[in-house]
């Protein structure tokens, strides 16, 4: 069987591409506000990666536009001269994403920071690219409302990073992706258009082209306004973190809580790794030494909250937690979950260097993944931390690992990528919510045959036929993945008629 | 005047600089070092708090990107030119990236590795070292600072100042002299003569003997803080002993990387406190504060001075530090009033300093503390930036305005004089502003200085703009 049909490899087959000269810096600087061009080497250095620092390229130029008018005219330009270019919001992604293209320019949307407007008695507002996520809350909790989407990274990740990366938080298990919170957006087409996708409403006719863009990691144009939608706070929020004595019963206690129909705002897991480094970092309140802590938050209203908070507790009682603390203000609240966003940055305070892991698997292999992890763990020698939103099985391994150890990161590199396989394995996926990037393109081969492969290419060419926006990027490079890595096996899902390939 | 040429004595004889010698562009003499450099998981956390990133939103003026561009320097990857510098340059050294890191990055001590090699291994322009010469040989020398402090009075009575703004004239001088002229405070010529006496005696009991750092800009211009914070720590029962010896701590020459400069100070002010026997040292300028206890670091390898240099930084207290310990036994009268607490960066972020003085503020009954939004976010002041940079400063110093309004409060409290005159330079109208300890003195003397200053000028006028408005 093969990997990529002869459709598949002409359509991603590298196309002749253009320079970026002296003349065409020119033609940049004439069309962006000042202050929007930046081409020294020493700066265009600092642009060389993400969030996954393993994979750097410097690019030619960066340009950091001001207006959608600027980026079409940028990205017209660099239509007009087959220059190819990559979008970049906050550079917090975590597979490598906004990885610059070789002779490629950045755009960066990081000065596109404006609240456009608030529409308060309609619950949306309108968003330039650039404001974090945790900024859009902030603007608007005068009026009660919040957008629901909450990345751990929420502080300093961008809205527009977020549609790429149809990014999810800890509270997704009950409210949803970016993309349940995303009207419409204006978008920059690979050849400079400026059109509108989506609207004021989520019923849409026609085929839904917001959806196609919402997770399409910045390979399909760029995205320069966004129309959210806008929730009111809760009633009432409670959490709880409760210890458990490991990671299979803090499982069960998952399980249970689902099968008694209970849906959590969220439900989180760390083991006791983790909750050294978060410890570390912001002193939350975890119990070290625990070998497995699951915060459980609970939102809505006030009589119906109550009521199942009891529940929640119980089941964790039921399934042998140790302790369980509840947090007993906003202020408390706010600190257990600062030390759960803190999880992967903190990991710095116990590790030199780790890589971090998304996969899923389906939650009711949870306590046997785990156990599987760690065998993997004591195999390769190397420790792994483990934090993920347990609610909906998405897992995160840390895979820690020293990179001035001779050989030891690509042992690191090596173990994560064998803990993704093993989430397929399990029936699961090989991202939740980091993106395949330029990390994971190779392993779509994994999870998706030739024809799936083939169709995504096809939508890709649709909107960019010239292959100049975000190359290289989710959709594997046969000559960069080697031709035959590992031949497709259907899906578990799959053959076990649960899903169905088209 | 030989100070003007004291740039040249920020070179160290220290090895030159060799690519390939593992240390890239830098020399040998402490450079950034890999350690450090590698805590940095290049997350982005940082990014928000950063002024720099906040004005421009570009990288390479974050502390990601500063970072990135020490490693770049280690790998000798990059020439040490001016587009290298000029990053480093724009940094406020406010260390909110110190804050925000879940990971533990120190880039205090890396920041602080990078200035003094840049200071040695670069060179300014002319006008650039003329400047900086002017500043460091006229602010860490209270002589010096009261003469200028005259002649400023002098200007300003002689209606020279509203001549030259009236006439606009002053917009015809370059923007780092505006800022030095619109920044310099109005001395009160009675607190000029004014000095600390050595030693001041507890009032009742003995509770502490305390190590008093005058400071030597809060000298001059703020010797009615010093005056107050005497009599606060004496009415909560402290003996202060202010060693009359005791000249500049060194800290503006220590954020501007001048270390050799810094070096002598630290132990000239090691030695002036050698005297006296003190269990704590107190200091009540937030920037003086953050840089005595650094002198353990700056002096770890002066082998007369390392241990001296560690005991004598292992005492320092900044004032509100020493009072929340204390607890009050002094009485308190009420201030009714809504005040706005502003953390000054090198209190908050450098000495993790932030509940004690909203403690200590809180024992005065009747005043209502708030904070501020963006809190964490300086207000450009950060030593001499707002000279040196006088722009970027504006932009952050209207920015830390429209958020100080937003509170509308009826005064503001800050411990840095920094803060205090960059906040009043923009502040649309008349604002009563005061160190906590001043509150502290007022209350403990039965005084309301916020309703007389607010009776003076009538309400203050939150709405009025007099300067133009902030683009934010
Ligand atoms: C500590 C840490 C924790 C994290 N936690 C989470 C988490 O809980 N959940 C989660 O989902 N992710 C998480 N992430 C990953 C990351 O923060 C998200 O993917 C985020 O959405 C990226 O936003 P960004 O602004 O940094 O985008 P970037 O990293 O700059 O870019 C990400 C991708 O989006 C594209 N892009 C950016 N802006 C635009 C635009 N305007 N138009 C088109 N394409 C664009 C880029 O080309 C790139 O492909 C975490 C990252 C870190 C470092
Ligand atoms: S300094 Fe800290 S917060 Fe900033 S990028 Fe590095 S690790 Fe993250
Ligand atoms: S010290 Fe302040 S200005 Fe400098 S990098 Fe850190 S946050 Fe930015």
């Amino acid at each position: 069987m093969t990997t990529y049909t002869e459709e598949y490899r002409e359509l991603v087959a590298e196309t002749p591409r253009g320079a970026v000269t002296a003349a065409f810096r020119e033609e940049v600087a004439a069309v962006v506000s000042p202050g929007g061009l930046i081409s020294e080497p020493a700066q265009l250095h600092t642009y060389e990666c993400d969030g996954l620092t393993g994979y750097r390229v410097t690019p030619a130029l960066v340009v950091l536009p001001a207006t959608t008018e600027e980026v079409a005219a940028v990205v017209r330009l660099c239509a007009r001269h087959r220059i190819p270019f990559v979008a970049r919001g906050a550079g917090t992604g975590l597979s490598g994403g906004a990885l610059p293209v070789a002779d490629g320019i950045v755009i960066g949307l990081a000065r596109m920071r404006k609240m456009l407007s608030v529409d308060v008695d309609n619950q949306r507002a309108v968003v330039q690219p650039g404001v974090t996520n945790a900024g859009i809350s902030a603007a608007v909790g005068g009026h009660d409302l919040y957008f629901a989407p909450d990345p751990s990274s929420q502080i300093v990740c961008t809205i527009g990073g977020n549609v790429a990366e149809n990014s999810g938080g800890a509270h997704c298990l009950k409210y949803g992706f970016t993309t349940n919170h995303v009207l419409a957006l204006t978008f920059v087409t690979p050849d400079g258009d400026v059109v509108t996708l989506g609207g004021d409403s989520t019923d849409q006719l026609g085929p839904d082209l917001r959806a196609v863009v919402l997770g399409s990691e910045g390979t399909l144009g760029i995205v320069t306004e966004i129309t959210v939608r806008l929730l009111r706070r809760p009633e009432a929020v409670r959490t709880l973190v409760a210890d458990f004595p490991d990671a299979e019963q803090a499982g069960n206690a998952v399980s249970d809580l689902v099968a008694a129909g209970i849906v959590p705002a969220a439900v989180e897991m760390l083991d006791e790794l983790a909750i050294e480094a978060c410890e570390k970092a912001v002193q939350a309140g975890y119990t070290l030494g625990s070998p497995a802590a699951l915060v459980v938050e609970l939102d809505g209203v006030e009589a119906e909250v109550e009521e199942e908070f009891e529940r929640v507790q119980e089941i964790c009682r039921r399934n042998a937690s140790t302790h369980i603390r509840i947090a007993g203000d906003p202020v408390e609240r706010a600190k257990v979950w600062k030390g759960r966003k803190a999880a992967f940055a903190a990991m710095g305070r116990i590790s030199p260097d780790y890589f971090v892991q998304d996969g899923v698997i389906p939650r009711t292999k949870l306590g046997s993944t785990l156990t599987r992890i760690r065998e993997m763990s004591d195999a390769a020698g190397l420790r792994v931390a483990n934090v993920f939103h347990a609610g909906d099985g998405n897992l995160h391994p840390l895979v820690l690992y020293d990179a001035a150890v001779p050989g030891q990161a690509e042992q690191a590199e090596h173990l994560a990528t064998a803990i993704v396989e093993l989430c397929v394995e399990q029936g699961g996926s090989i991202t939740g919510e980091h993106g395949v990037g330029s990390d994971k393109a190779c392993s779509m081969v994994k999870m998706f045959g030739p024809d799936d492969l083939t169709v995504m290419a096809r939508i890709r060419a649709a909107f960019d036929p010239q292959g100049l926006c975000n190359p290289g990027k989710v959709l594997p490079t046969p000559r960069l993945c080697g031709e035959r890595p590992g031949p497709y096996r259907p899906h578990p899902l799959e053959s076990a008629g649960i899903i169905e390939r088209l | 005047m030989t100070d003007i040429s004291r740039d040249e004595d920020q070179r160290v004889s220290v090895q030159p600089v060799a690519i390939g010698n593992g240390a890239g562009v830098f020399d040998l003499h402490h450079p950034p070092s890999d350690e450090l450099i590698s805590d940095c998981v290049h997350c982005g956390f940082c990014l928000p708090t950063c002024p720099t990133y906040a004005l421009w939103g570009e990288e390479m003026d974050s502390p990601r990107g500063r970072i990135y561009l020490m490693k770049l320097g280690k790998e000798g990857k990059v020439p040490l030119d001016d587009t290298y510098t000029q990053h480093f340059d724009m940094c406020l050294g406010c260390m909110a990236c110190v804050t925000a890191c879940p990971s533990g990055v120190q880039y205090d001590k890396l920041i602080e590795a990078v200035r003094p090699q840049l200071e040695r291994n670069r060179r300014r322009s002319l006008t650039d070292r003329l400047f900086r010469g002017m500043i460091f040989a006229l602010f860490p020398y209270p002589s010096r600072l009261r003469v200028a402090a005259v002649l400023g009075e002098l200007y300003r009575r002689l209606g020279l100042r509203s001549l030259l703004h009236r006439t606009g004239l002053v917009s015809l001088l370059p923007r780092r002299l505006q800022a030095v002229e619109a920044l310099m405070p109005p001395a009160k010529l009675r607190h000029l003569a004014t000095r600390t006496p050595a030693v001041t005696l507890a009032v009742g009991t003995t509770r502490r003997r305390v190590g008093f750092l005058t400071g030597c800009v809060q000298r001059v211009f703020f010797a009615d803080v010093n005056q107050a914070t005497v009599r606060v720590l004496t009415a909560e029962g402290c003996e202060v002993v202010a060693p009359p010896t005791q000249r500049c701590c060194g800290a503006l020459s220590e954020h501007a990387g001048r270390e050799p400069e810094a070096l002598d100070r630290a132990r000239g002010l090691i030695d002036a406190f050698a005297e006296v026997e003190v269990d704590t040292i107190v200091a009540n300028v937030a920037g003086c504060g953050s840089t005595l206890k650094e002198y353990g670091r700056l002096l770890r390898d002066d082998p007369d001075y390392a241990d001296r240099a560690a005991a004598f930084s292992a005492k320092v207290q900044d004032v509100s530090e020493l009072l929340a310990e204390l607890g009050p036994v002094a009485e308190r009268h009420p201030i009714e009033a809504r005040l706005a607490y502003h953390d000054a960066c090198h209190l908050g972020h450098a000495q993790g300093v932030r509940s004690q003085p909203r403690d200590v503020l809180r024992t005065i009954p009747g005043l209502q503390v708030t904070d501020i939004p963006e809190a964490e976010i300086c207000c450009g002041s950060a030593g001499i930036y707002n000279l040196v940079h006088p722009e970027p400063a504006e932009e952050l110093g209207r920015r830390k305005v429209d958020n100080v309004l937003s509170v509308k409060p009826d005064a503001l409290a800050t411990a840095n004089p920094g803060c205090l005159l960059q906040i009043r330079r923009y502040w649309p109208g008349e604002l009563p502003m005061f160190h906590p300890v001043e509150l502290l003195d007022a209350s403990i003397r039965g005084v309301d200085p916020i309703a007389a200053a607010t009776a003076r000028s009538g309400r203050p006028r939150l709405d009025a703009r007099t300067a133009e408005p902030g683009s934010f």
